[in-house]
């Protein structure tokens, strides 16, 4: 076990744990920030997304130790009240069906956007890939990832 | 809160002040309830409970409807208070939907599966909006000291011929001294406001935003975290365990064996799984130790064995084929799937001297209570369930085994405790979709029609593989419907429109053969085979052939079926549990390789009781389809699974959907279900297509690693 302080949505968090701890697990056992969820382990699901220093990252394969005094956003950090137009653009689309997914979906799309505001269909694509919705709700994710780019800023 | 009971005809409705005042009303309608589960699957078997609507109305004109179904991912939580609130003619903005725990004496048939709470709640629900709203409008009548008849409803209010109106919060209190009607009037669908519009998911800003929803999301203070090390293959069991290692590492709790499980008790979920690794358990043969390999040579000898159960058995059959002038032969093999819904496997116990708590997500709760009150010698009255949203289902959360685990090991330890299941737990620890092998054969006689038809299906823990009652069966005179069914230590459940969901693929894409050879057209050649089975039926039919042929000619219509040149079309369409989809999947060569550009899909489920929620039904059981038939298989070694995570075992992914059309048939009939019903015609529709763009016929699923596939790159285009 060891001392570590992150910064997490914009505070600082003082956590003890082991040094190989994913930050999945530090967000939800030891932080109580459970938005960001378990889906594989190894990095193939992208459930577990959340942004390192504005990058989309898998915490699930990210050790605490690694993390330093990189800035981490989870999904209950993307906005305040809920309503990043990558949020709003999802409620408008109604996105969701079991919703396990879509904190990961959310976060990527995020990360995308706040890089290239405009992205092309394929650009999307790409970054949407690493993904999974077991439910089967890609469509209205592209619809939902076009309407919140024409909603940047 | 009181309570005061009063029995009206067969319904038994409650009625009672809450506790800020305002009017609570549930009912239970003690209707008998049938097949839950289109399927006979082994390990699966039905849980009836009775049924209960319920509705709050506060003062201050917040609505509250609860919903007692799991929701895990259909929608349920909202489609069902619309139907409430719709009666009620209830302003929608001022609705609040909680979740109902599981209370068998309010609600009944709590569970999630065989699409069916909607065609059983429908009726129920409303007259739960009904008979609020014929109260409040009473109540209304009564200050108002007018006709009750008199009065109509708005959006939440009661209102006077004189344009006066009340608010249903500020009538809520004096509506609940009333006696219940015994009959109210159901609105005519024609005047529905709120039923058949886009309603967004209730839960949608809780979702979007992180909070705690799902079993994996339940901490409380004080729980411990448990993994339960299983057998890792089928047919094995525990010989012997060291525990040494894992127990000194910082963090662990215990470590405790029951049955075949080691459970590895923690403070936290990360020290459990690095616990896990160097946890030593040896396992012993206690079984049949199966293959894949065993599996491919079972299939063949079970195919031609000679005795086999008849599930129906129509005319002379081995005259028709003795008779035909030509005979068509074919056989199709589903791999076992993996239900892998994104929220692995967890459920929270806390076994107390005076009672059990039980949290977490399950599609049958009064299961899970039945289960562990007879598991622990408990009354079950003095267990609770309370359920969180699920994250997936498809069948996997039917069966209690993962909430029975955490139980027992409650009580073993004597703690609270969150049983947490790894992804690759999931994926090796059984209730798969099982294997299955069919052969079709058909005779035709010298002008193409379809004089005999066989049937054969063996399957690994399938029970029945078959629906002997489907499509084409009361079309052909001479009909045979077998089934074999192989006993095997390798667990299997009920996985999204069971046994359908790969049987309908291979129904398919057999007509669509059989219609080349009788020289027609594939829609033809069905719709031909269900004018056939109207005038002339043989033996029972059990689908409706006029739904039937509108879902068929509506898809066709919608996809211009015959008429796009540039396009090779694919014809599917199926009827499961109570609904009807067809589907035309249409696939353009590019470069010399197929890509599948689209699907078009007309359903008739009925009524649409949310167009949102509906069409993202049909959307999602196409792509769930469309991934588990390119895409999906669980292999066996040595009774081990041999795909354990998404690294080998591929789900579907974005870049790898077409782009779906959605059309409903508009018929005024009461919903019918549509969780499954979308799902089992795409595997056809899209080997179909294939075939016509590429003279490839696909024959196992999954489809990217067949033979046939070998040097072909199927895209797909959204």
């Amino acid at each position: 076990m060891a001392a570590y302080s992150i910064n997490v949505n914009g505070e600082t968090k003082k956590v003890d744990v082991a040094s190989d701890t994913p930050l999945l697990w530090v967000l939800r056992d030891a932080l109580g920030l459970v938005g960001t969820k378990y889906g594989c382990g190894i990095a193939q699901c992208g459930a577990c997304t959340v942004h390192l220093n504005g990058t989309a990252v898998r915490s699930c394969s990210l050790p605490i130790s690694a993390i330093g005094t990189s800035k981490i956003i989870t999904i209950e950090g993307l906005s305040k009240e809920g309503d990043h137009p990558v949020q709003q653009a999802w409620q408008e689309v109604d996105v969701p069906q079991c919703g396990y997914c879509q904190a990961g979906q959310i976060m990527s799309a995020a990360a995308l956007l706040a890089k290239n505001p405009k992205p092309s269909e394929e650009q999307i694509a790409t970054a949407m890939n690493g993904n999974i919705c077991r439910c089967g709700t890609y469509h209205r994710i592209k619809e939902a990832v076009v309407l919140a780019s024409s909603k940047m800023k | 809160m009181e309570t005061i009971t009063k029995t009206s005809r067969r319904d038994f409705l409650k009625l009672g002040i809450t506790a800020g005042g305002g009017l609570m009303l549930s009912f239970n309608l003690n209707d008998s309830f049938a097949a839950i589960l289109n399927g006979d699957i082994k390990t699966s078997t039905a849980a009836t409970v009775d049924f209960n609507s319920y509705l709050a109305i506060s003062p201050d004109d917040v609505i509250t409807i609860f919903s007692p179904n799991p929701e895990l991912g259909q929608n349920i939580k909202t489609s069902f208070p619309m139907v409430v609130a719709e009666e009620l003619d209830a302003d929608w903005k001022k609705v609040k939907v909680a979740q109902a725990a599981l209370d068998v004496k309010k609600y009944d048939r709590q569970l999630t599966g065989g699409s069916g709470a909607v065609p059983h709640s429908w009726e129920r629900l409303r007259k739960a909006g009904a008979t609020a709203r014929q109260m409040l409008i009473e109540a209304a009548a009564k200050k108002w000291n007018v006709a009750a008849s008199t009065l109509t409803t708005n959006n939440g209010f009661v209102i006077h011929p004189n344009g006066t109106k009340l608010s249903y919060g500020a009538l809520a209190t004096d509506a609940a001294t009333l006696t219940v009607p015994a009959d109210v009037k159901l609105k005519n669908p024609k005047d529905f406001k709120l039923i058949g519009t886009a309603v967004a998911n209730v839960d949608n800003k809780e979702m979007i935003t992180g909070k705690p929803l799902y079993g994996l999301d339940f901490y409380r203070e004080g729980m411990l975290h448990a993994m339960i090390q299983r057998p890792p293959s089928f047919g094995t069991k525990i010989k012997s365990v060291d525990a040494t290692a894992a127990k000194a590492l910082p963090g662990i709790v215990d470590v405790v064996t029951f049955k075949n499980n080691v459970a590895i008790v923690g403070k936290s979920t990360w020290e459990i799984m690095k616990a896990r690794k160097v946890l030593k358990v040896e396992y012993e043969n206690a079984g049949n130790i199966e293959s894949t390999t065993d599996h491919d040579k079972l299939f063949k000898e079970l195919l031609d064995k000679p005795e086999a159960t008849v599930r129906r058995k129509d005319g002379d059959v081995e005259a028709a084929f003795k008779n035909a002038a030509t005979v068509i032969k074919r056989e199709y093999q589903c791999p076992f799937l993996s239900h892998a819904p994104m929220e692995p496997m967890n459920f929270f116990a806390h076994v107390k001297a005076d009672g059990v708590e039980l949290i977490g997500p399950t599609q049958t709760p009064d299961r899970a209570r039945m289960a562990t009150a007879q598991l622990l010698g408990i009354a079950p009255e003095k267990i609770t369930v309370e359920l969180t949203r699920l994250g997936g289902g498809f069948g996997r959360r039917l069966q209690a085994d993962y909430v029975l685990e955490a139980a027992e090991l409650s009580k073993l330890i004597n703690a609270p405790v969150k049983v947490t299941w790894s992804r690759e737990d999931d994926m090796m620890g059984g209730s798969y979709r099982p294997a299955v092998r069919y052969r079709f054969e058909a005779a035709l006689d010298a002008t193409g029609n379809m004089i005999g038809y066989k049937l054969r299906g063996v399957g690994i823990n399938a029970g029945n593989s078959t629906r002997e009652d489907n499509f084409p069966s009361g079309a052909v005179e001479n009909l045979l419907i077998e089934s074999i069914d192989h006993q095997s230590p390798i667990t299997t459940g009920a996985w999204r429109a069971p046994i359908t969901n790969f049987l309908a693929f291979a129904e398919q894409a057999f007509l669509d053969e059989v219609a080349l050879a009788a020289k027609k057209d594939p829609v033809q050649f069905r719709l031909e085979l269900l004018d056939k089975a109207k005038q002339s039926p043989t033996g029972a039919i059990k689908y409706d052939i006029d739904r039937t042929k509108a879902v068929i000619n509506l898809a066709a219509e919608k996809s211009g079926w015959g008429k796009k040149k540039n396009l090779a079309q694919g014809f599917s369409v199926y009827f499961s549990h109570r609904s009807y989809v067809a589907q035309v999947a249409e696939v353009e060569m590019v470069n010399g390789n197929p890509v599948l550009k689209k699907i078009i899909a007309a359903s008739d489920c009925g009524i649409v009781i949310n167009l949102s929620g509906a069409k993202q039904q049909v959307v999602g059981g196409i792509v769930d389809g469309l991934g588990h038939a390119l895409y999906g298989q669980v292999t066996f070694k040595d009774g081990a699974a041999e795909q354990r995570n998404f690294n080998n075992y591929r789900l579907i992914r974005y870049n790898e959907v077409p782009q779906v059309e959605v059309h409903f048939v508009d018929n005024g009939i009461d919903p019918t279900g549509l969780g499954e019903p979308a799902l089992p015609p795409t595997g056809g529709a899209v080997a179909n297509a294939i075939f016509k763009a590429t003279g490839k016929r696909l024959y196992n699923q999954p489809f990217t690693l067949q033979e046939e596939m070998k040097g072909v790159k199927l895209g797909q285009k959204m």
